[in-house]
């Protein structure tokens, strides 16, 4: 038994007994603030326009779905279950609200029918992987399928661009005196509801457990169930908030809307900290990390570097990010001769 | 058919039932398979009984068919390998830029590059996975946007057409020998070799044995570092083949080949019956699992239904699929315990 916890060291990050300085400055989190800090500076520094405050609407505005559905993939993700469904929530919240304003529905009305379909997405996600028992990462690939094959079924490849002035403008419009969007207010809300949710709270102590141990979770009374469907429902309503973002941002409702979202937000929520095998994992680390991720974007794409590069570099941040973590990791056995050995002794040959 | 041959072997009563239930597991697939030609032949028989209609029901599923075969490998050893599509495209451009580059090039050899090149993006993932033991879902994320990145890069706005491609090397993508197309055989060819390797031999039953339980093979000693950087290495030289295959097929090749194919793939498999986490499936589900994806697609217009459910409907299969699969799992191991309750 000891081997499975030794093969699977990631998940066992116990840093409790170290120095409070040590917690604060060495960790995945501050790892993440620091390269948000330094890249912005060097952009600042360096490049022509960067450094103007209309930057950061745009910033904001562009990672504002982003931002938003970390959040609580960011809860799903400690728990070891994952949502790849949010990509495709966010196109059929658009299509919704699309359909029914061209039907002659008030926009508001549209709005808390993509909230509700957000809630019953999300509800069929959590019903099968609680209930049914099911893999997320399968159940999630097969909704994924399935709310933007109803997105783009219901819309077909039409557009539907007549939205509310007052809406639309809402969503691009800047705090009076800033240059920030007011889409600001809603996540800082979430943010901190989730931050609440997450860290104090016995729904949130709870949520790490089981994504250490599930049975040890279940034995010290956490209702796993009941705490995935709610994440599930709670994933899918803010994807779909996120959904009437996006379709007032650009004016349009669209059957393929935000179509790959999901591998951004993903990776942003990998990025930030959050362990794929769950238990582990900070929203302030994962709120840095996609800001990381707009920050080198926006940069890069003022100094003239394509979108392609971005690419390259957005993948290679995040191997590179849990590649170092491991071998950070191995390094500190090595180190340590009295740590478990890194691998099972090596059996003679065959 | 190892479909048939499998369940043939004289085995215990208790060994006999899960054999006889994975036989129902593939059988339904196909089920479903043969109904949906069926059905859009009925309604219009152009879709079996034309030429181009039948060509089109092999050759479309030949391409995603490889990659399906090793994505299911992968998935078959616990892990998942969600940069294939960007391996795609990448050795789809590869195939073209050496026709242009190099006239003349002989079929075989670029045939030879684009495989060479796959593999060994897949041994980039595979070490990343194997050595650093980091999910392989994070590594492959990763490398997803990193190999998409050197693609967009390296090919720009320049795409590649079927007149930059030779003739010889474009007909692969029409060409049949006795009705049936050229590629599809080779997709076959593959196929049937990974299916008996996995199903006969020391290395195939040791990536069941890492799906089933990573650190009980490791216990048993069995060299699963090198296991899994094979499985990697399989599944980029066969996406690596898949990117030859687009290139003969459709003749034009952007940046964006093959972008969005890794989640065809995981479902490809995943409706054929590969468990999710390891252990479980043959190659056989996931190729039949390929191609009733890439034949709904073209059979829904034709029963009447717009396309634009395509997807709708690939995430109800989806679904249904793995609830299946839950389904007779649960039975199998009811019976299983009545069995031994019995004895």
């Amino acid at each position: 038994m000891t081997t499975a916890t030794t093969t699977t060291s990631t998940r066992v990050i116990r840093d409790y007994d170290r120095p409070l300085w040590r917690r604060i400055f060495v960790n995945r989190e501050f790892a993440i603030i620091a390269l948000l800090v330094l890249v912005a500076i060097v952009a600042a520094v360096t490049i022509r326009g960067f450094a103007q405050p209309i930057t950061a609407n745009y910033l904001l505005l562009d990672v504002a779905p982003i931002l938003l559905i970390a959040l609580p993939m960011t809860l799903v993700m400690i728990t070891g279950e994952i949502d790849l469904s949010v990509g495709s929530m966010v196109g059929l919240a658009s299509v919704v609200i699309g359909v029914l304003t061209e039907s002659g529905a008030p926009f508001e009305v549209a709005a808390l029918a993509a909230l509700l379909v957000g809630v019953v997405g999300g509800a069929l996600n959590g019903f099968l992987v609680t209930v049914v028992g099911l893999p997320s990462l399968a159940v999630t690939i097969g909704t994924l399928a399935l709310f933007r094959g109803l997105a783009v079924g219901l819309l077909g490849t039409t557009a539907v661009t007549d939205f509310p002035e007052t809406w639309t403008a809402l969503a691009k419009a800047k705090i009076a005196g800033t240059t920030i969007p007011y889409i600001v207010i809603p996540f800082l809300i979430l943010l901190v509801l989730f931050a609440v949710l997450l860290h104090f709270t016995p729904f949130g102590r709870g949520i790490f457990a089981i994504g250490l141990s599930k049975d040890a979770a279940r034995f010290s009374g956490v209702d796993v169930e009941r705490t995935k469907f709610i994440l599930f429902v709670l994933s899918g309503v803010v994807a779909a908030f996120a959904g009437i973002f996006y379709t007032l941002r650009f004016g349009s409702a669209r059957g393929d809307n935000a179509t790959g979202l999901e591998l951004q937000v993903i990776a942003a929520v990998v990025l930030g900290g959050v362990s794929v095998f769950g238990g582990r994992g900070h929203l302030h680390g994962v709120v840095a990390a996609v800001l990381l991720i707009g920050v080198l974007g926006s940069s890069l794409r003022l100094a003239g570097v394509t979108s392609d590069v971005i690419n390259i570099i957005t993948g290679g941040l995040l191997i590179f990010s849990v590649v170092a973590a491991s071998v950070l990791a191995w390094a500190q056995r090595v180190r340590s001769k009295a740590g478990p050995p890194l691998r099972v002794a090596a059996s003679p040959a065959p | 058919m190892s479909l048939t041959t499998a369940p043939a072997a004289a085995a215990p009563a208790i060994a006999k039932k899960p054999g006889g239930i994975g036989r129902a597991r593939e059988f339904g697939i196909l089920a479903a398979l043969v109904l949906v030609v069926i059905a859009a032949t009925v309604k219009n028989p152009n879709f079996l009984f034309s030429a181009d209609g039948w060509r089109d029901l092999l050759l479309t599923p030949s391409i995603l068919m490889l990659v399906a075969v090793g994505q299911a490998i992968v998935i078959i050893t616990r892990n998942v390998d969600l940069s294939v599509g960007s391996v795609m495209g990448l050795t789809a451009y590869l195939t073209g830029r050496l026709f242009v580059d190099v006239p003349g090039i002989p079929i075989v050899l670029v045939v030879i590059a684009a495989v060479l090149l796959g593999a060994f993006l897949g041994l980039v993932n595979g070490a990343l996975v194997a050595f650093a033991k980091v999910p392989a879902m994070v590594i492959t994320l990763g490398t997803l946007y990193a190999y998409r990145g050197i693609n967009v890069l390296w090919t720009g706005s320049d795409r590649i057409n079927a007149s930059d491609m030779p003739k010889d090397f474009l007909a692969l993508g029409t060409q049949q020998i006795l009705f049936i197309p050229v590629l599809s055989i080779v997709a076959v060819i593959v196929l049937a070799l990974a299916a008996w390797y996995l199903r006969n031999t020391r290395g195939g039953r040791e990536y069941y044995a890492i799906g089933s339980d990573p650190s009980a093979a490791e216990l048993y000693g069995l060299k699963v570092t090198r296991r899994v950087l094979s499985a990697f290495v399989l599944s980029g030289a066969l996406a690596g083949l898949a990117g030859v295959f687009y290139a003969a097929r459709y003749g034009s090749i952007s940046s964006q080949a093959g972008s969005g194919w890794e989640l065809d793939a995981v479902g490809a498999a995943v409706i054929g019956g590969i468990a999710i986490t390891g252990g479980v499936g043959t190659v056989w589900g996931a190729a039949i699992g390929a191609m009733l994806l890439m034949t709904i697609n073209r059979a829904l217009p034709i029963l009447g239904i717009p396309d634009f459910w395509q997807r709708a409907v690939v995430g109800v299969l989806i679904i249904g699929a793995i609830v299946l699969d839950r389904v007779l799992a649960v039975r199998q191991r009811r019976q299983l315990i009545e069995a031994r309750d019995e004895s």
